[in-house]
């Protein structure tokens, strides 16, 4: 029957497209509407909208005199953050009542870049205010998604203002001279150790290590292994799946030469320090079999080391309050030991004004994030979260002082901030991190030599990086 | 063709050619809309916008004809992502379908109670595959994990399942068969309990053995079934990125990166909508070659029960 046959065939080529399509959907449905100029007239709705969608809704508050701010968050860090931003904002209302700030969980910081970067894309009206990556400027001025901040600085305090936080946090929030992002939620990576477990090993609990070479061998005698050669605890864990580029740059700045300049076309992978920084990340597994073999997963690692499996780790700040609250054991917080110098990377979230949102959101977020910086409520976010409060001034509050008598492990990060330098926050930053990520990894896992690895990485970066010269 | 004959059956010429009438194409006209705006148009644009420069070192996009295709060919990850895929689908996908046609010829025994077992190895498939994900990613937790610690009087220790690029994808095949497993099994069981069981019968009375029996008779009569299976299954087995965002994030160095999870990074990590959209058109393009060759293979071999 060459009809049926026929028929069958055909409905089964259309199950196909439609199953397909089902897998392109996502990534084309927002293509579909950035299309081409040249792009067929259909379209041609779609592109007309960025003007038109905002000026229409830029009609509506002004008419009132009230201005509805959306203001989008990743959550990042275990705790209530819903629940103190949803009171900022209410605080915020209560001084400025033709204000209303409307906090939007938007999921992670990879979340809330792709709904926003989505809606630009598609021409729609992006939110007023956003908590995004501080690695992430570069892609958000590329996308012209973002407008600077110089103006609503000035309005705000001006020099003086931008002045106060610290410099390491500002290295990723500038760029061609102007100020695009403001610090908020930021942390930077520490060393945690059990304090028992040195006491244990008969280390002094009140000295940490303090150089790579302290390191390795303080983690040689943490480490303990059963009657069967089995190890019970590990000297030391360095997470290295998701994003490890992040905690390597505390290695390479470490070792002399940060991975990344003033350039936002240039990275340093290919350079005798960085290869030298890897091949001791490395070697803690491979050469001293302190750390555990293989890559090791940033999620489990706070776990491990409140359970005791491991007597050290390098972790966020951003854990601090969690690590705390979890430990059966006195926890202590230093810098990242040194090689030739202290280092360390920043990283975390700034805030963003979004260039598509009407005239007076821009104003309203600039008021807000006024509020949300001032030294106290840093102060305080900082003391909720664990996030490093991003202003000199903020440590002078007394709720600070307070803090830094009962949980002097707070200001360590504070202290280390000085030695930390910017994060990999180029031009197609996401790309690079990864290929960073992926070579780094390949060494860890003994598939390549880091001096292999890194010559890989370079040229991959520069491929990339090429097109935005 | 055959009702209009009947119907009007004047002149020999008005029977051959039938009306052109516009009834049928209303009728499946709202249908028509749904496939052409949801699934030929996103179709066809994705394939028009592949031929673009579309990422973030420009800002409006530049025709580069096959320059994205060129760059793909070009690129090792593109090439490992590729092979990674082949190296699931065909461990998947036979693995999987014939654990679940095992298990449904076990499943399909009159026991006691067998209803327990059947949900014992359906009840994966209900499991989102997000929290069997999740939950997969606790068991293979180095030195305390399930696994780790149901492995250890057998000699096996300290293997960084998810860390360790050589076991990393064989981690997630062995988690994505389990899963699947259950989910073919319930279409191969609806498929045995509608044989007749006359042959079988027959079968008795001539002296087939067991094996016979299913060899020569289960088998042929479920072909119909296993087309389904195979073209379902090979279609999902593209289709996989939940466990992969969950447990390895294509890690460690792409050691487990799968052509889908590849197309999400591309997009929505890397903002590279041309290379995205270039990545779809060749997923789409091995999905229909699949699928016409599968059915065009089984043709001349499926028995359909209406026959």
């Amino acid at each position: 029957m060459p009809r049926t046959k026929l028929l069958a065939l055909l409905a089964l080529f259309v199950v196909g497209l439609v199953l397909a399509a089902c897998a392109g959907g996502a990534p084309s449905a927002p293509a579909a509407s950035t299309a081409p100029t040249s792009a067929p007239a259909a379209q041609g709705g779609a592109a007309a909208a960025p003007t038109s969608a905002p000026a229409s809704q830029a009609a509506a508050p002004a008419a009132a005199g009230n201005v509805d701010l959306d203001f989008y968050y990743p959550v990042a860090v275990p705790g209530p953050i819903t629940q103190i931003l949803d009171k900022y904002a209410a605080d915020f209302h209560k001084d400025n009542p033709n204000i209303t700030v409307k906090p939007v969980l938007a999921g992670s910081y990879q979340d809330a870049l792709t709904k926003i970067q989505t809606t630009v894309q598609g021409g729609g009206a992006p939110p007023g205010l956003a908590v995004l990556l501080s690695t992430d400027m570069w892609s958000l001025i590329d996308a012209d998604a973002i407008i600077p901040l110089d103006q609503c600085i000035s309005t705000i305090g001006g020099d003086a203002y931008l002045k106060d936080f610290f410099p390491a946090f500002m290295a990723n929030s500038q760029a061609q001279g102007k100020t695009w992002g403001i610090p908020f939620q930021r942390s930077t990576p520490v060393l945690y150790y059990n304090k028992d477990a040195f006491k244990e090993a008969g280390l002094d609990p009140e000295k940490p290590p303090k150089n790579w070479d302290e390191l390795a061998s303080m983690a040689q005698k943490l480490t303990k292994k059963d009657a069967n050669g089995q190890v019970t605890r590990w000297g030391v864990q360095i997470p290295s799946d998701g994003f490890p580029y992040w905690m390597f740059q505390g290695f390479a700045i470490e070792a002399g030469k940060n991975i990344v300049g003033d350039s936002p076309t240039e990275v340093y992978f290919n350079t005798p320090e960085v290869k030298r920084a890897l091949e001791f990340w490395a070697s803690l597994s491979t050469k001293y079999n302190v750390m555990p073999p293989g890559v090791i997963a940033w999620a489990t690692t706070p776990n491990d080391f409140t359970a005791g499996k491991t007597a050290m780790m390098y972790h966020t700040t951003g854990s601090l309050t969690n690590v705390l609250k979890q430990a059966q054991f006195p926890v202590g917080v230093a810098f990242m030991p040194a090689d030739k110098g202290y280092g360390a990377p920043t990283g975390g979230g700034n805030l963003y004004i979004f260039k598509n949102a009407p005239k007076e959101k821009q104003d309203a977020a600039c008021k807000f994030i006024q509020f949300l910086t001032s030294p106290d409520r840093a102060a305080q976010w900082s003391i909720d979260t664990g996030y490093v409060a991003t202003r000199a001034s903020a440590y002078d509050t007394q709720a600070m002082k307070d803090l830094a008598v009962k949980q002097p492990q707070y200001l360590v990060a504070k202290d280390q901030l000085q030695y930390a330098q910017r994060e990999l926050g180029t031009h197609a930053a996401p790309q690079l991190q990864q290929v960073l990520g992926n070579n780094i990894q390949a060494v860890i896992a003994g598939k390549k030599t880091a001096d292999q690895a890194m010559q890989d990485g370079q040229a991959e970066a520069d491929r990339i990086l090429k097109q935005f010269k | 063709m055959a009702a209009s004959s009947i119907a009007r059956p004047k002149t020999e010429a008005r029977a051959r050619r039938p009306r052109l009438s516009w009834l049928p194409y209303l009728l499946i006209l709202p249908t028509l809309i749904f496939v052409v705006v949801f699934t030929v148009w996103p179709s066809l644009a994705t394939l028009y916008q592949s031929l673009f420069k579309a990422n973030q070192a420009v800002r409006v996009p530049q025709f580069i004809g096959l320059g994205n295709y060129v760059n793909l060919v070009q690129d090792p990850v593109f090439l490992k992502v590729l092979q990674n895929t082949a190296l699931f689908v065909l461990m998947t996908v036979p693995l999987s379908m014939a654990l679940g046609l095992a298990f449904a010829l076990l499943l399909n025994q009159k026991l006691r109670a067998i209803g327990i077992f059947r949900l014992a190895i359906f009840y994966p498939t209900i499991l989102p595959l997000v929290s069997a994900a999740t939950i997969w990613l606790f068991m293979y937790t180095p030195d305390y994990g399930v696994v780790a610690t149901f492995l250890r009087p057998l000699g096996v220790r300290g293997q960084n399942w998810l860390g360790n690029p050589d076991l990393a994808l064989w981690a997630i095949i062995v988690m994505t068969i389990w899963k699947q497993t259950g989910y073919y099994m319930i279409f191969y069981l609806a498929g045995i309990q509608n044989l007749s069981q006359d042959v079988f019968e027959a079968a008795a009375l001539d002296g087939a053995t067991l094996w016979q029996e299913i060899r020569h008779i289960t088998f042929p009569l479920l072909s119909a079934t296993t087309l389904f299976v195979t073209t379902i299954a090979v279609v999902a087995g593209f289709q996989m990125v939940d466990q992969i965002y969950i447990m390895t994030q294509g890690g460690p160095d792409n050691a487990s990166n799968l052509l889908m999870y590849h197309i999400y990074e591309t997009q929505f990590r890397f903002q590279d909508r041309g290379e995205a959209n270039a990545l779809t058109v060749l997923l789409v393009l091995i999905l229909l070659m699949f699928t016409i060759s599968n059915f065009l293979w089984f043709e001349g071999r499926t028995t359909y029960e209406s026959d």
